[in-house]
């Protein structure tokens, strides 16, 4: 991820889910919500996307994006939908799913 | 067991149909207001169990926690955990979950477990869920949360008849609230509480191989990024028409019986009691009536918006406008509020409830009177008839269709303008609330709880038109009878009246855009409905007559008029705060007089500035 000021080095597998395209499926590894494009405090984010279950661990899916800039984003966290804007996804750092064919 | 009926409280994530439980506990018998000093609104209601209980229910604002991130989920909060002034702890929580969907509402079970009140867990829509192949074993998860649970098919007849079995047992016996061990949950909580819960489902819930596939069908189609536009503009397309076609003959028939009532009255009564004969068919019937015709097009809009709220469509149609609508400064549920205000202000703001964040309500309620509604239409329709001729422009178009097109596109233009601006100047230091929501499964709607909603809004306006309106309403009457005329007088009575007095103190205001003391009197009981202008239009240049008295009216006004006093005309009907009813809802809305001052002045130093634009320019390019 070009210019991304706070690079996830851990793994080369690791994204943030505001910058994954449509049919991208993961799992989330952990939440760092401390450099996003959101207006929420850094906690007040990360409870709301907890509340809305973005845990550790939980499988995610990419369904559908907005017409302008393919922004919100509806992704599945888990089984249920959740629609949200590409700001406050940067906060969620997934694994791309290794896909068996 | 005491004669005080119990209290129960219902609380739950959104979408987990809590709503409809609601409405088949209760019927009919429910009552909506705001609770004290906010404009959240209270939803109570009641019914005797079948051991003759008497219990009362109040529905609390859905939320996924109790942090209290908005006015409503603070509500929700304070209520149970019993610090909410004038609101009674609930003796019984009935949290209600969504049984195709326990995730999240397992782990506010848990939270709400902490504050120690006697509860119960209502798994609602487990119906769908055994369709779809979820198999929960209740007395499990039963055991896991230490809580009886409780199936229920809210929108089913006898869904709720083990609910109603199940809470008799449950207030048969005593039960002590243990203390509150809640506290604001961190972070590190609210994990460990969702850890908690997804365990939990491990144990007790077996969930079906395939998700549901429909949803995602339909999803693919609706939520796509041109399509979905394009359903969307046709579902749109289809609600204007409804609500313009569908509501025009019943609209017909309530103005046709309130003028005959008013008519059956003024016979009635002798004609020395002229006075009590004018406040009764031109005060009080013509102006309650001026506002009930409104009433089918507010049934229809609140139809439509409560049949696609029910089948989940609502959050979808926020999900595509979301990017849209933020240009202009605006959250993507503003949208359906912004599109039933096309048809009347009044069901558009008072739709704005579905907004969670304050500061998004409140512009989305300042720009909804810039809307072209359907009261502007009679004024527009007399003013472009008599001044624009029906010429056709550029090979195909009408140029009077082309001057109305023209006027709503001004209206929309400005409230996206005003967004912005509001936007920027009040809001600058409060960043754009964020765009978060659940797209919950399609649903079947059921027509008895939408009957329910649509009867109880109905309910609202029309305690709203009795109340508030009236009032302004015989003001306005007021205004426009006394003085009366002195015997013998020539003109018009509404000539020697306070409105006329008012009118000509206005007019050398109104002369820079071009107004004559005719319209500035016409202006006044113009506030009570847009339209009634027209009809005081009639009054003041002195035709007698009815409905066919507009066309006369356009011929007078043509000739009396230059072009230039007419387009202002139209332009100040664009912007200017013409309508009373419209004002009082925003001050019941937002709970105080301030915005709907704010909302005042703001369209009135617009509707002035366009207005004295157009005059002069057209004055300049020598329209007369």
């Amino acid at each position: 991820m070009t210019g991304d000021p706070n690079p996830i080095q851990d793994n080369p597998r690791d994204i943030r889910l505001g910058h994954a395209d449509r049919g991208f499926v993961g799992k989330i590894i952990r939440l760092d919500a401390l450099v996003t494009g959101s207006s929420l405090s850094p906690q007040e984010l990360e409870q709301r996307l907890v509340e809305m279950g973005f845990v550790e661990g939980a499988r995610v899916e990419i369904l559908h994006e907005g017409t302008i800039r393919r922004d919100p984003i509806a992704v599945r966290v888990d089984n249920i939908t959740i629609a949200l804007r590409r700001s406050e996804a940067m906060a969620v750092i997934v694994e791309m799913a290794v896909i068996v064919e | 067991m005491t004669a005080a009926s119990l209290r129960l409280a219902l609380v739950g994530a959104p979408n987990t149909g809590k709503t409809s439980l609601f409405n088949s506990l209760t019927g009919s018998r429910q009552k909506v207001a705001n609770y004290p000093g906010v404009t959240v609104e209270r939803k109570s209601g009641g019914f005797v169990t079948p051991e003759g209980r008497s219990v009362t229910v109040l529905d609390l604002p859905g939320t996924y926690s109790l942090r209290g991130r908005s006015p409503d989920e603070e509500i929700t909060r304070d209520i149970v955990l019993g610090r909410f002034d004038g609101e009674a702890v609930p003796d019984l929580v009935l949290c209600v979950a969504d049984a195709t969907n326990l995730r999240l509402t397992l782990r506010l079970v848990l939270e709400l477990k902490r504050v120690g009140r006697p509860m119960m867990l209502v798994l609602n829509m487990i119906d769908i869920a055994r369709r779809r192949g979820v198999t929960i074993d209740l007395e499990r998860m039963s055991q896991e949360l230490g809580l009886p649970i409780v199936t229920s098919v809210a929108v089913r007849k006898g869904g709720v008849d083990e609910l109603l079995k199940r809470t008799d047992e449950f207030l048969a016996r005593s039960h002590e609230a243990s203390a509150s061990e809640w506290t604001t949950p961190t972070i590190a909580d609210l994990k460990a509480a969702q850890r908690e819960a997804d365990r939990i489902i491990a144990t007790a819930v077996t969930l079906p191989t395939k998700p549901d596939t429909l949803t995602t069908r339909i999803d693919s189609v609706v939520l796509h990024p041109v399509w979905g536009l394009v359903i969307l503009a046709v579902i749109l397309f289809v609600m204007f028409q409804a609500v313009f076609t569908w509501a025009q003959p019943a609209m017909e028939l309530l103005s046709d019986g309130f003028s005959a009532l008013g008519q059956l009255i003024h016979d009635i009564l002798p004609e020395s009691w002229s006075l009590v004969q004018s406040f009764l068919q031109n005060g009080l019937i013509s102006g309650v009536g001026s506002v009930i015709v409104f009433l089918p097009q507010i049934i229809i809009i609140f139809l439509f918006i409560l049949l696609l709220e029910d089948f989940g469509y609502m959050a979808r149609a926020a999900f595509l406008m979301d990017r849209i609508m933020g240009g202009a400064g605006l959250h993507g549920r503003a949208f359906i509020p912004l599109l039933s205000s096309f048809a009347c202000a009044i069901p558009g703001i008072m739709a704005t409830r579905v907004i969670d964040n304050k500061r998004d309500r409140l512009t989305t309620i300042l720009i909804a009177p810039l809307m072209t509604c359907s009261a502007r239409i009679p004024v527009y329709t007399l003013i472009i008839s008599a001044f624009v001729p029906a010429t056709t422009v550029w090979g195909f178009v009408n140029l009077q269709g082309l001057v109305m097109f023209g006027l709503y596109a001004a209206g929309i233009t400005s409230a996206l303008t005003v967004s912005a601006i509001a936007k920027f100047f009040l809001w600058r230091d409060h960043a754009p609330a964020p765009f978060m929501l659940e797209l919950p499964d399609y649903k079947i709607p059921r027509l008895n709880s939408i009957a329910i909603g649509v009867f109880t809004r109905a309910k609202m306006f029309l305690y709203r038109a009795g109340t508030t309106i009236l009032s302004m309403m015989v003001l306005i009457w007021f205004l426009a009878s006394f003085p009366q005329a002195p015997a013998g007088a020539e003109g018009p009575a509404i000539n020697y009246s306070f409105a006329a007095m008012i009118g000509h103190a206005l007019e050398p205001l109104l002369r820079p855009i071009g107004f004559n003391w005719q319209i500035a009197v016409a202006l006044i009981p113009g506030m009570a409905a847009r339209e009634v202008a027209v009809a005081a239009l009639g009054t003041v240049y002195s035709i007698e007559g009815g409905k066919e008295a507009a066309d006369q009216i356009g011929q007078v006004l043509a000739q009396k008029w230059t072009l230039a006093t007419a387009l202002s005309l139209l332009v100040w009907y664009i912007f200017a705060p013409q309508c009373a009813s419209t004002l009082a809802v925003i001050r019941r809305e937002t709970g105080g007089a301030k915005w709907m001052v704010v909302t005042f002045i703001y369209m009135l130093v617009l509707a002035y500035a366009a207005s004295f634009l157009t005059f002069n320019l057209a004055q300049a390019l020598g329209l007369h």
